[in-house]
């Protein structure tokens, strides 16, 4: 599904390169929360999540999110086997946290949405058309070990 | 689903910033979606898809001028944009999963144009507005 080529790989790992994960990730999470809030059913532990300044501002969405980007930093480095890297933690999201696949995809938008935001004029349409590609296949790598 | 006022807010006052690159802004989220979605080619199978084609100008045009229509009429998109609702239902009769597709490589070409403005709060009047425009011009589909 998701062949990578040359110029898609420096694309994706050029870019991360620039990336602070500790800002991006509680944004992208955040911001999934704030733009599909139904998309809070997954956090009912998280504490406030009232108004999109509470999201933004709370803790535990940021730490969890510097996770999920963390877990996505180690994909990028095996852009070639996602669905080897990601094996382990789409039975985790299939059997015990239960999450709609639906939702890798929201997010992976989300997070799109949130380099361009960080980059600006960086972020072309070639870019992004990489990234694209990047976050389809963890989409679909996350979804598939679901039964 | 209807905005908020909140949202409408939002909405027409980040209008006004970008009205000013309507142009570009409309040759550019046609560029991110046929690079990104090549799928979406095979609509405009007459057209020079090439980074700087005149008709790519021309029609990223129109796709903001439209988007600005309904952002002055937001309190009644659906009378704003009926005629433009009838055209995709009868004639254009683009799969309705473009319009997603579409209305996020919009948000990615704000979102890197205006980032300061494109707070979580915009991200989500902008993505809710685009679903609404979405679903007016798909509401005749059947």
């Amino acid at each position: 599904m998701s062949n990578f080529t040359a110029e898609d790989k420096a694309a994706i790992t050029g870019l991360w390169a620039k990336v602070n994960v500790e800002d991006a990730g509680g944004e992208t999470l955040g911001r999934l929360l704030v733009v599909y809030p139904w998309t809070q059913r997954f956090f009912d532990s998280f504490g406030s999540l009232s108004s999109p300044s509470a999201i933004m501002g709370n803790p535990k969405v940021k730490a969890h999110g510097v996770k999920v980007l963390t877990s996505l930093g180690e994909a990028i480095k095996n852009l070639d086997d996602l669905k080897g890297t990601f094996g382990q933690l789409s039975e985790l999201h299939c059997d015990k946290l239960h999450v709609d696949p639906e939702n890798f995809r929201l997010l992976g938008n989300v997070l799109v949405t949130v380099l361009a935001v960080l980059h600006g004029k960086e972020f072309t349409p070639e870019v992004q058309a990489s990234w694209q590609k990047m976050v389809a296949g963890v989409a679909s790598a996350l979804g598939s070990r679901y039964h | 689903m209807s905005l908020t006022k909140t949202e409408r807010t939002i909405i027409v006052s980040m209008w006004a910033k970008i009205s000013t690159q309507a142009d570009t802004i409309g040759t550019e989220t046609l560029e991110r979606l046929f690079l990104s979605y090549p799928q979406t080619k095979t609509y405009f199978p007459h057209f020079d898809l090439h980074p700087g084609s005149a008709q790519l100008r021309a029609h990223g045009s129109k796709v903001v001028a439209a988007v600005g229509d309904a952002v002055k009429s937001i309190d009644s998109i659906g009378a704003a944009l009926s005629k433009l609702s009838e055209l995709h239902a009868y004639v254009l009769r683009v799969d309705p999963v473009n319009f997603k597709l579409l209305s996020h490589c919009l948000l990615v070409t704000l979102a890197a144009r205006f980032p300061s403005d494109f707070t979580a709060e915009a991200h989500a009047a902008w993505d809710k507005f685009l679903s609404v425009v979405s679903s007016v011009l798909t509401e005749k589909y059947r």
